[in-house]
């Protein structure tokens, strides 16, 4: 431990700890730019600059260590104006226009510049390039309001290890985005959004779709149907300044109604099918391997993340007949709706509409995949992210904290706690262990609260074993088997466990979420999104969990309902044609 | 290193070299920090960086396509245009542009009729900036491949092309 004086206040912090962490823990605030929490600093944008007693020059807070007894200042006239110049002069090339941008009232640049109380800017000068890249469902580029801070690098590199967006170029004219400075869709990129999660302005964005579905609502042709994901309800109330990990979920229920959807339904209802599903695919796929003794692929990997999905078409064509065949659960819910539902309210295909609301922006690519039209037409027509919601409900003119109550709507709304959890890293994994081991059992799976526990929480690589004691006579052939489970977030960590599997460590499933925590904090989320803040957000959703009286997918009785009056039974034939996919090697 | 030909004037096909170079790019393969010794390796071969042999180069060494063109286009000794036999670099420095390298510079493009970074039609020319040749007392400075040239007058930029301009053509004559 050393101690070190920030404004005259002591701080004692482990040696190795930077100016920056110290400062934090003294609760004293650095504003900083190119910083990426947990990652090394890059020390680019000089935002965070400090005076350390006995220097020269100011330095960079993020990259500096603090020694022991070191006095620094944060607040000297000195550092102020430091701070100020470094933001002038980022605002004289930016090419933004606050009142028509995207991140209005959103925005670190912004939030600088009143904070640091700049009211003039004294450098004029030549304008950042602007080019805007429409080129990929998911995702708005502007170069103009680009600030070079390389975050998006950092985060697509080292977080995710798809590289599509790397410095380009040199000096003024240097551009962070694809080879050559062309568009998105020239390179590989698996359309997560974590780079546009964590723009400080409004470089990278989701693609607006609010428009298209406004236009939706106003058709009085249209039946309107929307599905709300799991993670929305938790983040939601962050765009009207509630707390992170407040649930909403009621409140949301009603602005949704209020807007003019017709009816209002739960992804999470597919998500609990998603888990009658792939977890009776796991089984089968466990029976070919220990009785028939066939060649199958093993581990099976999750399906419902699209940003993965691409990633392994991309990245692990060999291994795509691992990944359960499933369709994500906005799929799902996309074919089941144009189909069982259309079918029970007398609506033709076409007249239905159905619009997701996704923390996410890979979802925005995954509905126009071609294969995603199993219903006759696109399954899901439109997709938003929470953001773009929060902005509807925003521009409906409500009130969003005085809003009452909600119910979601039947037969598509209702859902158990195991698929709330699909919300977050490890969500996905606990929810089919709830359900399988009651299948093969017959009893209840002996956890605490139902938690597997060494899969919850924020580390990268989570791994499990259960052993199965005491089946039901139909699957006598699990007994005594060492179920072997691996979680991952984030697709560098994906990248880590498939490679261990090449290797030759054994696992039967295996959870794959590309966002760092999950869903939670996902490309679509509110923003800013730190670990702090993803723990507030799994708390609320494992709180969501625990209130349900059904906790386990294949109790919900709407789920019940649905195999006996229209799918049958899991892996049926129809299951097969409207719940399950394909995936296809791309270079 | 084998000395490869450069640039047009040479026998084998950019398919040929290719091959070439997936041969040098195994012998890297599991080499760290191979990304800038493979480019210039690939750019003496090529004479310049041809797309296709960057896209190999970052499937061999698995590093991201947009991460190679990055590198690519930090460096200005990397082009990714075909150069000319003749690379003519004005150099911008401080002793160099005080001294009227801008002028050069000038006097150079609307002489060759192309920008910084282009190559003439006929491919005898490029023209590039540099910063510094280490020649100050000298300013301003430019360089045609490995000459110098110093104490360069804009009015005597034609002349000064005209040499190489005879050279190519005594070449083609032989
Ligand atoms: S969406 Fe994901 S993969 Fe694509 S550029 Fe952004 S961070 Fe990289
Ligand atoms: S796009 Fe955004 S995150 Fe990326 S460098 Fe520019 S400002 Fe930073
Ligand atoms: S983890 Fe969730 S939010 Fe992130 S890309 Fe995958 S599905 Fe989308
Ligand atoms: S945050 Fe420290 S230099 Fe950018």
């Amino acid at each position: 431990m050393i101690s070190v004086y920030i404004n005259n206040i002591k701080v004692e912090v482990e040696e190795g700890t930077t100016i920056l962490s110290a400062a934090q823990k003294a609760g004293i605030k650095i504003p900083t730019l190119c910083f990426v929490e947990g990652k090394t600093p890059q020390g680019a944008c000089r935002v965070c600059v400090v005076q350390v007693e006995g220097a020269k020059t100011l330095v960079a807070s993020c990259c500096t260590p603090a020694a022991d007894n070191m006095k620094i200042f944060t607040n000297t006239k000195r550092v102020r104006e430091a701070r100020r110049n470094v933001v002038e002069l980022l605002l004289s090339e930016h090419d933004g226009d606050c009142k028509t941008c995207d991140r209005n009232n959103d925005c670190e640049l912004q939030e600088l510049a009143r904070e640091l109380g700049i009211n003039t800017i004294s450098y004029q000068g030549e304008k950042t390039q602007k080019t805007i890249d429409n080129s990929t469902p998911a995702l708005t580029r502007d170069s103009g309001k680009c600030i070079k801070c390389r975050r998006c690098v950092t985060v697509c590199n080292e977080v995710q290890s798809v590289g599509s967006l790397f410095p380009q170029g040199r000096g003024f004219d240097t551009t962070i985005g694809p080879a050559f400075s062309r568009d998105l869709d020239s390179v590989v990129c698996v359309q997560c959004g974590q780079c546009a999660a964590i723009c400080p302005v409004g470089a990278i964005t989701e693609k607006n779709d609010i428009d298209e579905v406004w236009a939706a609502i106003d058709n009085p042709e249209k039946f309107v149907v929307v599905q709300t994901a799991p993670a929305i309800r938790a983040a939601l109330g962050e765009c009207f300044g509630y707390e992170p990990g407040t649930l909403v979920t009621g409140k949301m229920v009603t602005a949704l109604r209020q807007l003019g959807f017709d009816a209002v339904f739960d992804t999470n209802f597919t998500a609990d099918l998603t888990i009658m599903e792939e977890g009776t695919e796991l089984l089968m796929r466990l029976k070919k391997a220990l009785v028939d003794k066939q060649k199958v692929a093993l581990p099976q990997f999750t399906s419902c993340c699209p940003a993965w999905i691409k990633f392994a078409e991309h990245f692990y064509s060999d291994m795509l007949d691992n990944i359960s065949s499933c369709k994500s659960p906005q799929q799902m819910f996309g074919s089941v709706a144009k189909t069982y539902y259309a079918k029970k309210i007398g609506k033709k295909v076409e007249d239905m509409v159905v619009v997701s609301i996704m923390p996410c922006t890979a979802k925005k690519f995954e509905n126009q995949r071609w294969e995603m039209n199993d219903s006759g037409l696109r399954d899901v027509d439109y997709v938003l992210t929470t953001r773009e919601l929060g902005r509807m409900i925003m521009q409906a003119g409500m009130d969003f904290k005085s809003l009452p109550d909600g119910k979601m709507d039947s037969p598509l709304g209702m859902s158990s706690g195991a698929a709330d959890i699909f919300a977050n890293t490890g969500g996905v994994m606990e929810a089919a262990i709830r359900t399988a081991y009651e299948i093969v059992t017959g009893k209840e799976l002996p956890l605490d609260g139902l938690h597997v526990e060494p899969i919850m929480g924020l580390d990268g690589v989570k791994k499990a074993s259960l052993k199965i004691t005491g089946t039901l006579k139909e699957w006598s052939f699990l007994e005594g088997v060492e179920l072997k489970v691996a979680v991952v977030h984030t697709l560098s960590n994906a990248r880590k466990i498939i490679e261990a599997v090449k290797n030759g460590e054994v696992f039967h499933f295996i959870e794959v979420m590309s966002c760092p925590g999950g869903c939670i904090s996902g490309g679509g989320q509110p923003r800013f999104t730190d670990n702090s803040i993803r723990l507030k957000r799994i708390q609320a959703i494992y709180k969501e969990d625990e209130g349900k009286k059904i906790r386990k997918s294949h109790e919900n009785p709407e789920i019940k309902q649905i195999y006996k009056e229209f799918l049958g039974e899991p892996l049926s034939h129809k299951s097969h044609k409207l719940l399950h996919t394909k995936y296809t090697a791309r270079t | 290193m084998s000395e490869v030909q450069c640039c047009g004037c040479n026998e084998i096909s950019e398919e040929e070299m290719l091959k070439q170079l997936d041969n040098i790019l195994d012998d890297y393969q599991n080499t760290t920090g191979a990304l800038i010794p493979v480019l210039q390796i690939a750019q003496n071969m090529f004479g310049y960086l041809p797309e296709a042999a960057l896209k190999k180069i970052s499937v061999k060494l698995n590093k991201p396509f947009s991460e190679v063109a990055g590198v690519v286009g930090f460096y200005s000794f990397f082009s990714t245009e075909p150069r000319g036999k003749y690379l003519v670099r004005v150099c911008l420095g401080t002793a160099c542009y005080v001294r009227g390298g801008k002028e050069v510079l000038n006097a150079l493009k609307k002489e060759l009729k192309i920008d910084v970074g282009q190559t003439t039609e006929d491919r005898v020319f490029s023209l590039d900036i540099g910063r510094c040749f280490g020649a100050c007392g000298l300013a301003p400075v430019i360089m045609v491949n490995d000459d110098v040239h110093q104490r360069v007058k804009p009015v005597k930029i034609a002349e000064l092309m005209d040499i190489y301009r005879n050279k190519e053509n005594d070449n083609k004559k032989e």
